[in-house]
C-alpha cells in the first residue's frame, strides 16, 4: 500500500522533555486519518514537525514515497501540506477573498490582480457548496463560515494533504455534520486528511483509521470501524474512562441565585448583547447555559460576577440583592467564578502556584497578619490543595503557573474556587481544551458541589457536556433565552436548532 | 551547579552583564572614532571608574549613585504595578524644591530634626506630584506617560518660579544655600572616605531598597500591586481595588523620587538648584537604572552603583581630552543593549541547554 505521508520513528525533545518518543504515523492516500490523544500527548508537536515548525531529532519523513526535509512551513506548503489551525489565523477586517489570497496574491507590476483569484475561489466554493460571499468581511461571518474560509485557503493553494486541528471545537452540531460531509467529499476526490481531535464520536463518524498517542508515545493505529469508543478511549488515557457522568438523585432546594431582567448594552453598537435575561438556579441544581459562542453568555456571566457593569436588572443571591456589590463582596458572600479565559482572568501566570491559590483569600487573617503575608500558612495550604486536587507541576507550590499544562492550570482555579466552600459556582467552559481524564475529574467536582446542595451555573459550548452534566438547560441566542429544557427530554439535534436560532420555546417578546 | 546556571535569575543576571559589556565595547568604538590616540587611556578610565582615585573615588561613586538609586526605585516600583513613571524627573525636582525651601527657611527647627523635616517635605512634595497622574490614570484613564511628562514641565517651571520669588541667589542664578542644620549628617562616613561629599544619603537609599523589597515581596499590598501590574484583568477578578493601587503606586513612586531630590541637594556638596529651563537628568537616569536593574530593588541598587561608578570614570576621562558627554553616550549604549537583553537571554539559554545536552551525550 502506498502511503502519502510516512513519519517514521520521529523523536522530538525539548531539553530533558521528550514530546515525541519514537512515533510512527502512516497516512494512506484518500483517507481521513484521525490523530487521537490527550492534551500534552504530543499531537501538536508531531504536526508541527510535519509542518516544518520544529525539526525532529530522530526519524525521517517521507511524502509520496520520497524522503523529504521540511525546514519551515513554506517547505510544507510546497509539498502540498495545508493546515486549519484550531484558532483561525484570519484578518478581521479583510474580505473572504482577500483572506484567501493573502500571501499568494497574484499581482501585475505590484498592483493586485484579484479577478483570477475571485474566479478560482467562486469555483471552489461552488464545488463544495460553501455558499460563501467572497466580499463579506471576516468579522461579519459566523465562526463556521470562517472555518470554511480556512479550508478554501488550503484548497486555493492546491494542497493535497490537509491537517485539521480540532476543527469541531467551535461549531454547532449542524455545522459539525456539514464539516464531516465536506471532509468526506475532499477525500473522495483523492485528498488525504489528518484529523486531530479528542472527540470519539467524530472519529467514529468520519475517520477511516486512527493513530493514538499517549504521553509522547505511539500506542497504535486501528481501523475505526472495528474498534469501539471504549477501546479507543482506553488506548488514549491508559485506563477505563466513564463516559456516563454519574449523578446521584437530585435534591432541589431554595433558589440560590436569581437573575431578573438582566440587560447589558454593547459598548460599540449600543445593542443589547444580553437582553432581558431572567432565570433561577436552585440549591442542588446544575443549570447549564448552552449556546454558540458569542451569543451573550460571556457578557451575562461577567455581569453576574461583577466584572462588567450591567445596564438593567437585578441579581439576587440567597434572597439578598447583590446587584451592585463589588466583586470581592460577592466573592465573600459565596460566589465562586471559574472564568472563561483562565489566562486572562483566572490566573496571574508569572506568580507561583501557591500565590495563585490564595488569589481570592490572601487578604484573610489566615494568610496575612498586619499586612504581611504569612508564607508558611500559604505554603501549607498550597501543599494541601495540591495533594487533594492532584495538581501536577515541576516544582510543587513554587512552580510558576505559566509553565504548567492547561489541565493543571485549570485545576489550580478549580481548587481555589471550590475550596472556598461557595454557595454558587459560576463555571464558564471549565473543561475547554482539557483531555478526557481532566474533564472527567472536573465534572465530578462540579457534581459534588451540586450533591452538597450548592448551585452550579455552567456555561458550555460543548454539547456532550451540556447534555451529560446539567440538570436543566437554558439556551441563549443573540442575548436572549430561547429555550428552557430538560436534558432528558431533548435530543442533541433539537438543541442545535435552538442554538442556531431557528427554533424558540420561550417567548421573550411578550415580556418586553 | 548546572541547575543553578540554568535558573531563570542567573540567566537574567548574566544577560544584564552581557548588555553592559556590549555597551562598553560600543563606547570603545565611540572613543576610537572621536580621538583614536587617547581612546585606550580614556577607556581604561571608564573601566577603572570609581576606583581611579582610591577611597575618594569610591566615596564619590556612592554620592553620585544615591539620587539615581532613589529615582530608579521610583520608576521600578511603578513599573511593578504596570505603570511607566516617566515623571520621576518632576517628582525629583519638586522634592528638591521642598527640601531646599525647608532647608533655607525653617531655621527655627532644632539641628537634629531640621534635615529630617526637609527630607519628609521632599517626600510629600514628590508624592503629591506622583499622585496627580495616578489619580488621572485610575479615575479618568489618562495615560500616565503623557500626564507625568506634563507634570515634569509644570514641576520644573514651578520650581524656577518659587525659587525666584523666595530663595533666589541673584548673583549665581540659583537657590540660596540651605542652613547647615538641614544638611544630611555625615555620621563619620566622611572620615571613612576623606575628601568626598558622602553622607548618610546612601544609607537612606539602601534603607529604601530594603523597604521596597519588603513591600513588594512580603506584604499583601505588594502582592496586590504586582498582581495589578502583571494581569489587571485577573486582579479585577480577584476583587483587588486596582484604582486605589494605581494611585498608591504613583504616590509611593513620587515619594521615592522626591526623597532622591532631597538627598542630592541636602548633601552639603555645594550643589544648588539652578534656575534653568532644563529637566533634572536624575529622573531620566532613574529610568535607565530601573531598566538595567530589571525593576528589582536589589538590582536597582547595583545598577545605580554601577552607573555612579562609570560616571566617575567619565569625569576622569576629561584628563584624556574627552568631553564628559561621551560617558553619557556610553551609558545610553549600555541601556540600549540592556533593551536587547532578551536577545542575550535567548542566546544564553540556548548555549547553556546546548552544553547540557552535550554533557549528557558524552
Amino acid at each position: 500500500m502506498e502511503y502519502v505521508i510516512e513519519m517514521n520513528h520521529i523523536t522530538k525533545r525539548f531539553g530533558n522533555f521528550t514530546a515525541n518518543d519514537d512515533i510512527t504515523l502512516q497516512v494512506k492516500k484518500g483517507e481521513i486519518h484521525a490523530l487521537l490523544g490527550e492534551n500534552g500527548a504530543g499531537k501538536s508537536t508531531l504536526m508541527s514537525v510535519l509542518f516544518g515548525l520544529y525539526q525532529q531529532e530522530e526519524g525521517n519523513i517521507r511524502i509520496n514515497g520520497k524522503d523529504v526535509n521540511i525546514k519551515n512551513p513554506n517547505d510544507a506548503n510546497d509539498l502540498g501540506i495545508g493546515m486549519v489551525h484550531q484558532h483561525f489565523k484570519l484578518v478581521h477586517n479583510f474580505t473572504v477573498l482577500e483572506s484567501i489570497v493573502l500571501g499568494r496574491e497574484t499581482t501585475n507590476y505590484g498592483v493586485l490582480k484579484m479577478s483570477e483569484a475571485r474566479k478560482k475561489v467562486v469555483e471552489l466554493s461552488e464545488r463544495y457548496k460553501f455558499k460563501i460571499d467572497p466580499d463579506a468581511y471576516i468579522q461579519n461571518i459566523t465562526v463556521g463560515m470562517q472555518q470554511k474560509v480556512e479550508i478554501l485557503k488550503m484548497l486555493y493553494c492546491d494542497n493535497e494533504i490537509l491537517i485539521f486541528d480540532e476543527p469541531t471545537a467551535v461549531l454547532t452540531p449542524q455545522e459539525i455534520s456539514e464539516l464531516m460531509k465536506i471532509m468526506k467529499q475532499l477525500v473522495a476526490e483523492g485528498k488525504s486528511i489528518i484529523f486531530i481531535t479528542h472527540k470519539l464520536n467524530e472519529i467514529k463518524e468520519a475517520a477511516n483509521r486512527c493513530s493514538v498517542l499517549r504521553k509522547g508515545k505511539y500506542i497504535g493505529t486501528i481501523e475505526v470501524a472495528d474498534t469501539s469508543k471504549e477501546e479507543m478511549s482506553e488506548m488514549m488515557v491508559g485506563r477505563k474512562v466513564n463516559f456516563i457522568v454519574e449523578k446521584n438523585e437530585q435534591h432541589l432546594g431554595e433558589p440560590v441565585l436569581e437573575v431578573k431582567n438582566l440587560s447589558i448594552k454593547s459598548k460599540y453598537t449600543g445593542k443589547n448583547v444580553v437582553d432581558q435575561v431572567s432565570f433561577q438556579v436552585k440549591k442542588g441544581e446544575i443549570l447549564c447555559i448552552a449556546g454558540i459562542d458569542g451569543n451573550g453568555q460571556s457578557e451575562l456571566v461577567y455581569g453576574i460576577t461583577g466584572m462588567m457593569p450591567i445596564d438593567q436588572g437585578q441579581i439576587i443571591m440567597n434572597g439578598k440583592e447583590i446587584t451592585n456589590e463589588s466583586i470581592r463582596k460577592k466573592c465573600l458572600d459565596g460566589m465562586a467564578h471559574i472564568p472563561e479565559d483562565r489566562h486572562k482572568d483566572g490566573l496571574i501566570l508569572d506568580y507561583t502556584l501557591q500565590e495563585n491559590l490564595v488569589l481570592q483569600s490572601y487578604y484573610t487573617d489566615r494568610f496575612q497578619r498586619r499586612g504581611f503575608l504569612k508564607f508558611d500558612a500559604i505554603k501549607l495550604y498550597a501543599k494541601e490543595l495540591i495533594e487533594r486536587f492532584d495538581i501536577r507541576s515541576g516544582q510543587g507550590e513554587n512552580s510558576i503557573v505559566r509553565g504548567m499544562s492547561g489541565g493543571n492550570q485549570q485545576k489550580v482555579i478549580i481548587a481555589r474556587e471550590l475550596d472556598r466552600n461557595p454557595e454558587i459556582v459560576v463555571a464558564v467552559q471549565p473543561v475547554r481544551g482539557l483531555d478526557v481524564g481532566a474533564i472527567e475529574y472536573i465534572h465530578k467536582q462540579l457534581i459534588a458541589q451540586r450533591d452538597a446542595g450548592k448551585g452550579v451555573l455552567l456555561v458550555s459550548l460543548e454539547l456532550d457536556e451540556v447534555m451529560n452534566v446539567s440538570d436543566r438547560i437554558i439556551v441563549m441566542y443573540e442575548g436572549e433565552i430561547v429555550a428552557d429544557v430538560n436534558p432528558k427530554e431533548i435530543t442533541v439535534q433539537e438543541l442545535g436548532l435552538y442554538m442556531a436560532g431557528t427554533k424558540r420555546s420561550v417567548n421573550n417578546e411578550v415580556k418586553a | 551547579m548546572k541547575s543553578k546556571l540554568n535558573s531563570e535569575g542567573t540567566i537574567r543576571f548574566l544577560s544584564s552583564i552581557l548588555a553592559i559589556v556590549a555597551g562598553l565595547l560600543f563606547g570603545l568604538i565611540i572613543l576610537l572614532t572621536s580621538n583614536p590616540s587617547q581612546a585606550l587611556g580614556g577607556f581604561a578610565m571608564i573601566i577603572q571608574g570609581g576606583f581611579t582615585d582610591g577611597i575618594q573615588g569610591i566615596g564619590q561613586t556612592l554620592y553620585i549613585a544615591t539620587p539615581i538609586i532613589m529615582t530608579g526605585l521610583s520608576v521600578g516600583f511603578a513599573f511593578k504595578t504596570g505603570l511607566f513613571n516617566i515623571g520621576a524627573t518632576g517628582q525629583f525636582t519638586m522634592g528638591a524644591l521642598a527640601a531646599v525651601l525647608v532647608g533655607v527657611k525653617c531655621t527655627f527647627l532644632p539641628a537634629g530634626i531640621h534635615w529630617l523635616v526637609a527630607v519628609l517635605a521632599a517626600m510629600l512634595a514628590g508624592a503629591l506630584w506622583g499622585a496627580v497622574p495616578g489619580i488621572l490614570k485610575a479615575y479618568r484613564n489618562v495615560n500616565e506617560v503623557i500626564a507625568s511628562i506634563m507634570m515634569n514641565y509644570i514641576g520644573m517651571y514651578l520650581t524656577n518660579m518659587i525659587i525666584f520669588r523666595t530663595i533666589y541667589d541673584e548673583l549665581k542664578n540659583q537657590s540660596k544655600p540651605v542652613a547647615a542644620s538641614a544638611n544630611l549628617p555625615k555620621a563619620g562616613l566622611d572620615q571613612l572616605f576623606p575628601g568626598t561629599n558622602i553622607n548618610i544619603g546612601i544609607l537612606i537609599a539602601i534603607l529604601f531598597v530594603v523597604i521596597i523589597y519588603i513591600i513588594l515581596n512580603k506584604t499583601t499590598f505588594g502582592y496586590e500591586l504586582k498582581a495589578c501590574g502583571q494581569n489587571p484583568s485577573a486582579s479585577k477578578y480577584a476583587g483587588i481595588n486596582s484604582k486605589r493601587n494605581v494611585v498608591l503606586s504613583m504616590v509611593f513612586a513620587g515619594g521615592l523620587a522626591g526623597i532622591g531630590g532631597a538627598l542630592l541637594y541636602l548633601a552639603g556638596s555645594g550643589k544648588y538648584i539652578q534656575v534653568l529651563d532644563v529637566l533634572a537628568p536624575e529622573g531620566f537616569t532613574g529610568i535607565s537604572v530601573a531598566l538595567l536593574g530589571l525593576s528589582n530593588p536589589v538590582g536597582i541598587l547595583f545598577a545605580g552603583l554601577f552607573i555612579g561608578y562609570i560616571t566617575v570614570g567619565g569625569y576622569n576621562m576629561q584628563l584624556f581630552d574627552f568631553a564628559p558627554e561621551v560617558i553619557d553616550m556610553i551609558i545610553a549604549a549600555i541601556i540600549y543593549c540592556g533593551a536587547l537583553s532578551l536577545l542575550f537571554k535567548g542566546i544564553l539559554s540556548k548555549l547553556l541547554s546546548g552544553s547540557k545536552k552535550g554533557g549528557k551525550k558524552s
